[in-house]
């Protein structure tokens, strides 16, 4: 790869015109256009609200206080991920490993909040079958949470590739990978919001 | 790029370009990540498949010549125009553009490659495995017994692309292929944004860009923003047939008409997609030939921006026969005659653009015009049909068939054609034939109007789209056999172009010399062709017609400064053709688990396997 | 807004004039607007309801814009190529215009004006024509089906097939519906186009200005057979439209329902999908044949309704319409004699 690479020993973006680095740039142009992608998920479950024509509805499945505990962890995890990006830019490689391991760590155990509810779900009569809410949430969630699973698996590849030596400046590849990691971390914010705060707002 | 781990001091070669001694010819195009070569790749590829949806507009028009024809049946007549518009779009005008992006944007702003090469390879390799995707049910029909070409139309309104209208797997062909072919260009969309931001020579600021490269820009936005809507539209789609969800479906709460919005929230932009290379190039062909600057380029240059922004605002006025309700309706249809306004200052620039200059009438320059003629019709036929009243009457006639033929191929594929025959010299060395090249414009000319002129009559007599045959006695039936003559005169043409290429790509005799036209943007200051690594010596621009004014005053247009400069090149690379193959695995599991679930699920997991090995072993791949 | 619309229509006598140019381009000679050929019910330039009227209304005045302007543009590129072509001999460059930003400005702004001469008429219309329907309206559900079209008559308590009757001068509510995929319901001269969508219900109302028949045609993509899926307009005076409905709601007399040839539809397994009203077959899967005999047309007007033609019909449906849902029953030449012939016989 040119320029801007993160691999064999170049400093990145020696040769960006703008001045911002171009995997940088590289990702803010992926996250306009993956806001284009929430959106149109956010829009169709938006579309769907309330138009099932069978249970289970919404508040037939919906444990508010499980679901915010996993909120609250996956916002732990930005915490965590911006630390890990401030000693990555201070080259203290120590505490940038630990820091990005608890964020990982958040991140699964988002995952694994998410495994619960799903099954929880599912046993309750709620599947891509049952209704449209079923099928506007599986999906929305679902897609997120996949988000969250390859924002871990970056985070590991980024600690592999930092530890091994393939990256020339950790700074920017962390800062990088976690403009991805906040970005999926605001959109759950706004699924919390849209999905299921907004069911008990009446 | 500079890189002191791997050049000496001053090393002007590059070390890793492409035919290393080892290699042989032919993998030296399959591991190439030459943006130049990768260009021709799209170009030919794109070339092949034109040809294809070609034919099978040949056939349509064969079957419509006369009332009554059944010379194929109805089943395969909707097939073929299935066919005919996805590969049109997808894999004709789309990879001609980008063969045109690949080829020139790095050469535009100065630059040795994109920003990403490999990432660039592997857009190509993905687009091809798309391409096949949505090719290879041709082949497979005699072998099965279940409908698998493509057969919803180009557009596939849910519910009848829904396993309960459509059960065989067309459909499934059809969102595999389209899925994997919006993957490969967004790919190729990021890569190029960053590429025209970050790599632009010193000097060359935002307005300083030629007018392709800024509307290539504006498409590549387009691009990473609308195929994100049109991928969730076949997820749903996908679901729906796969796992039984009711998005598009009533009976389970679902709405068709979200399959609408989703998709014209794509498809709209889409066409500014096609339709913004083409004007791009028109404003690098026409200025260059009559010797005189783009009038007005900022105003050309924001026109295609509010062109592209305005394209997001417009999708519903696919959709005024739905029955969206008044209020949508009437503000649909306001700002899509907004639309009119940015297009409008378009060709009034180009017209002053020619208006006084010594315009030298080249094959490239008639296509030029050609465009400008042929696309002021389409656009006309266009406010039409922005007024819903008259929609209601024209959609889904031929009067649309017609109008979009003209914005299309009149106008994209003019312009297209009018930049191989601009920039051909600079890829090959020669010349296209310029007396046999105005033959091509001439028959071209006239067969592309002999078929899609009477399509406004049939269409305004009441001919409906996509009917595989019609009665006698409508008044339809002159003007059909009109078009038909018109759609051999338009391959005669087509034929004639493709054997002066063929003829031409092998005469390299570098007669044409770096300048040949006289013309001002970066590209006209290398050989040609291009060196592998395109400027010895990046060049510094001190203006947005560097070459012309360096020739002509008043400035010094650019300067090569005497730097030391240690180019860079990446090396050959097998890796973004392995990446690609994964990936398109990984969505070719999910066509397969349409028929075969377990295996398909299987393949799935094999396809992530194969993606993180591939992009592993990109990654610690040396020396790029 | 309708003061400003047939001002201009006066002014360009928008209808005729057009109808007259796509006549010559057409080649069949006169089609003008008093014509009454069925033949000519497909043009979109002519028309005879309230609502199709005003459409032609205001696509005259974007046609001549657009000639207007079409006109400009082809003249000056035209002008400017024959003008300013090279001759080989300049000794000097022309001059370098970069812009006239007046100019520019003067082609942004000048268009603004013009599309307004089109949007405001264009606006009034869409509100117009979308208000709900009188009070007085005559009802009529219409259902696409793959690839038939049924119409039921709610006020009148009664349904039928591919051949909607409507009385002029009288207000029609459409109410379009589909529960399968989608279809487009239009009638060029008298309804313009309307989808009729799974899921919910899309309307037209027009009002039909003389009696006359008038073709239709399915115009969204539907599958195999969508080229043939076809109807008819007939627009009667009040007084026939309320005789045939009359008509139309009785039931085939008792004596007939225990007919040789109900026997044979019977026998046949004909009634599992027809409904003929006053006998038992009562299934609503195919088309309402109670008066099938008196329709001009079988097969959504792709056949006239004769006896050869029937019999092509039902010896094999698919052989006529591919991918008809109404399967080849493989009925033998006595069967089919006997149906062909109580079917003519429902008037």
């Amino acid at each position: 790869m040119s320029t801007a690479t993160a691999g064999h020993h170049e400093p990145a973006a020696e040769y960006a015109v703008t001045g911002v680095p171009s995997y940088k740039l590289a990702m803010w142009t992926f996250l306009g256009s993956d806001c284009f992608f929430f959106g149109a998920l956010i829009g169709t479950y938006m579309t769907y609200r309330g138009k099932s024509l069978n249970g289970p509805y919404p508040l037939d499945v919906f444990a508010p206080s499980v679901t915010s505990i996993s909120t609250f962890d996956l916002l732990l995890s930005s915490l965590f991920m911006v630390l890990a990006v401030h000693y990555a830019k201070e080259k203290d490689i120590p505490k940038m490993t630990l820091w990005t391991l608890l964020t990982m760590l958040g991140g699964l155990i988002f995952l694994g909040f998410q495994a619960y509810e799903f099954s929880s779900f599912v046993e309750e009569g709620l599947t891509l079958k049952s209704n449209i809410f079923g099928a506007t949430f599986f999906v929305l969630t679902g897609f997120h949470g996949a988000h969250v699973a390859i924002g871990v698996f970056l985070l590991g590849a980024l600690l592999w590739s930092v530890r091994g030596g393939h990256v020339a400046d950790a700074g920017i590849t962390t800062e990088v990978i976690g403009l991805y990691w906040h970005f999926v971390d605001i959109v759950w914010i706004l699924i919390f919001t849209l999905v299921y705060l907004l069911e008990f707002t009446k | 790029m500079a890189n002191p781990a791997h050049a000496a001091p001053g090393e002007h070669a590059p070390h890793a370009g492409h035919g290393a001694p080892s290699q042989s010819w032919l993998m030296s195009w399959v591991m190439t990540s030459d943006h130049k070569r990768i260009g021709i790749l799209y170009g030919l590829s794109a070339l092949f498949f034109f040809v294809l949806g070609g034919i099978e507009a040949l056939v349509i028009r064969t079957q419509l010549a006369a009332p009554g024809q059944h010379i194929v049946d109805a089943a395969t007549y909707n097939a073929l125009f299935t066919m005919h518009g996805t590969t049109m779009i997808f894999l004709g005008v789309m990879p001609m553009s980008a063969s045109f992006f690949n080829y020139l944007i790095p050469l535009q702003i100065g630059a040795r490659d994109v920003i990403f090469p490999r990432l660039n390879a592997f857009s190509f390799w993905l687009f091809l495995i798309g391409a096949i995707v949505l090719n290879v049910p041709f082949i497979l029909t005699p072998f099965v017994d279940m409908r698998v070409i493509p057969d919803g139309g180009w557009f596939g309104y849910a519910t009848l692309t829904e396993k309960a209208y459509t059960p065989g797997a067309s459909i499934d062909f059809w969102i595999c292929g389209l899925q994997i072919l919006g993957v490969a260009s967004m790919a190729a969309g990021f890569n190029f944004i960053v590429t025209i931001f970050n790599l632009r020579a010193p000097g060359m600021t935002l307005l300083r860009m030629p007018v392709f490269t800024w509307m290539t820009m504006v498409v590549q936005f387009l691009v990473v923003l609308s195929f994100p809507c049109i991928t969730i539209a076949l997820v749903l789609l996908m679901f729906d047939r796969l796992f039984g969800t009711h998005f598009y479906l009533p009976e389970g709460g679902g709405d068709p008409l979200l399959w609408q919005h989703l998709f014209w929230l794509f498809g709209h932009p889409e066409v500014y997609i096609l339709i913004l290379p083409a004007m791009g190039i028109v404003s690098e062909v026409l200025p260059t030939f009559a010797r005189k600057p783009l009038f007005g380029a900022p105003f050309v240059i924001f026109s295609g921006i509010t062109i592209g922004l305005l394209g997001f605002g417009v999708w519903s006025h696919h959709m005024f026969t739905t029955g969206l309700g008044a209020a949508a309706d009437a503000s649909f249809s306001v700002t899509t005659m907004l639309i009119a306004i940015p297009t409008g200052v378009k060709i009034f620039n180009w017209l002053a653009t020619i208006w006084g200059g010594q315009i030298r009438l080249t094959t490239a320059n008639l296509f030029a015009l050609g465009f400008v003629c042929m696309f002021t019709m389409g656009g006309l036929s266009g406010v039409m049909h922005a007024s819903p009243p008259v929609d209601l009457q024209q959609q889904d006639s031929y009067f649309v068939v017609a109008h979009f033929h003209y914005v299309l191929f009149g106008g994209a594929v003019f312009g297209l054609l009018s930049g191989i025959y601009y920039w051909f010299p600079k890829m090959n060395g020669g010349f296209l034939s310029e007396s046999l090249g105005r033959w091509i414009f001439g028959i071209l000319f006239v067969g592309f109007n002999t078929t899609f002129f009477p399509m406004h009559i049939v269409g305004a007599a009441g001919m409906p789209r996509r009917i595989f045959t019609y009665d006698a006695g409508l008044g339809w039936e002159i003007p059909n056999l009109i078009e038909t003559v018109g759609a051999f005169t338009i391959a005669v043409g087509v034929l004639l172009f493709i054997i002066d290429l063929l003829r031409s790509i092998g005469r390299t005799d570098g007669k044409a010399g770096p300048n040949p036209w006289d013309a001002s943007s970066l590209e006209w200051i290398t050989e040609s062709p291009p060196k592998v690594h395109n400027f010895d010596i990046t060049p510094t621009v001190y203006s947005d017609r560097p070459v012309w004014e360096k020739n002509h005053g008043p400035g010094p247009g650019y300067a090569l400064a005497a730097v030391d400069e240690h180019i860079h090149i990446p090396p050959p690379s097998l890796r973004p053709l392995m990446l690609a193959m994964g990936v398109g695995m990984f969505f070719i599991s999910w066509l397969t688990a349409g028929q075969f679930f377990m295996f398909g699920a299987g393949m799935s997991i094999v396809a992530l396997g194969a993606i993180l090995y591939s992009s592993f072993s990109w990654f610690l791949e040396p020396g790029h | 807004m309708l003061a400003f619309r047939s001002s201009t229509a006066r002014l360009l006598s928008a209808g005729p004039l057009l109808t007259a140019f796509v006549a010559c381009l057409l080649l069949v000679g006169c089609g003008n607007a008093d014509s009454t050929n069925i033949a000519d019910s497909m043009n979109t330039l002519v028309g005879h309801s309230d609502l199709t009227k005003n459409i032609l209304d205001i696509y005259g005045t974007i046609f001549w814009i657009d000639t207007f302007l079409f006109i400009l543009v082809q003249g000056v590129l035209i002008y400017a190529v024959l003008k300013f072509r090279a001759r080989g001999d300049e000794k000097t460059l022309p001059e370098q215009v970069h812009g006239n930003l007046q100019m520019e400005l003067g082609w942004t702004i000048a268009p603004v004006f013009i599309l307004m001469l089109i949007a405001i008429p264009t606006v009034s219309f869409i509100f117009e024509s979308q208000a709900p329907a009188g009070k007085d309206a005559i009802v009529v559900n219409a259902t696409g089906k793959q690839w038939w079209f049924k119409f039921g008559y709610p006020g009148y308590g009664f349904e039928t097939a591919n051949e909607l009757h409507v009385p002029a001068g009288r207000q029609v509510d459409l109410r379009l519906q589909s529960d399968n995929v989608i279809h487009a319901f239009w009638a060029p001269q008298l309804t313009a186009k309307r989808d009729m969508m799974p899921g919910r219900v899309n309307h037209i109302t027009f009002t039909a200005d003389r009696a006359g028949t008038y073709l239709g045609q399915c115009a969204e993509y539907c599958q195999d057979s969508h080229a043939l899926m076809k109807f008819r307009v007939v627009v009667d005076s009040l007084e026939d439209f309320e005789k045939w409905a009359a008509h139309q709601k009785e039931g085939v007399p008792e004596a007939e329902a225990k007919s040789a040839g109900f026997e044979a539809f019977q026998g046949a397994t004909c009634v599992a999908c027809h409904a003929i009203s006053g006998t038992s077959a009562q299934a609503a899967i195919g088309p309402n044949l109670t008066h099938v005999g008196s329709r001009t047309h079988i097969a959504a007007g792709v056949l006239e309704n004769n006896e050869a033609n029937l019999r092509a019909w039902l010896k094999n449906p698919d052989a006529v319409k591919p991918g008809s849902k109404m399967p080849n029953l493989n009925l033998s030449d006595e069967q089919i004699t006997t149906l062909v012939s109580y079917l003519q016989s429902l008037k």
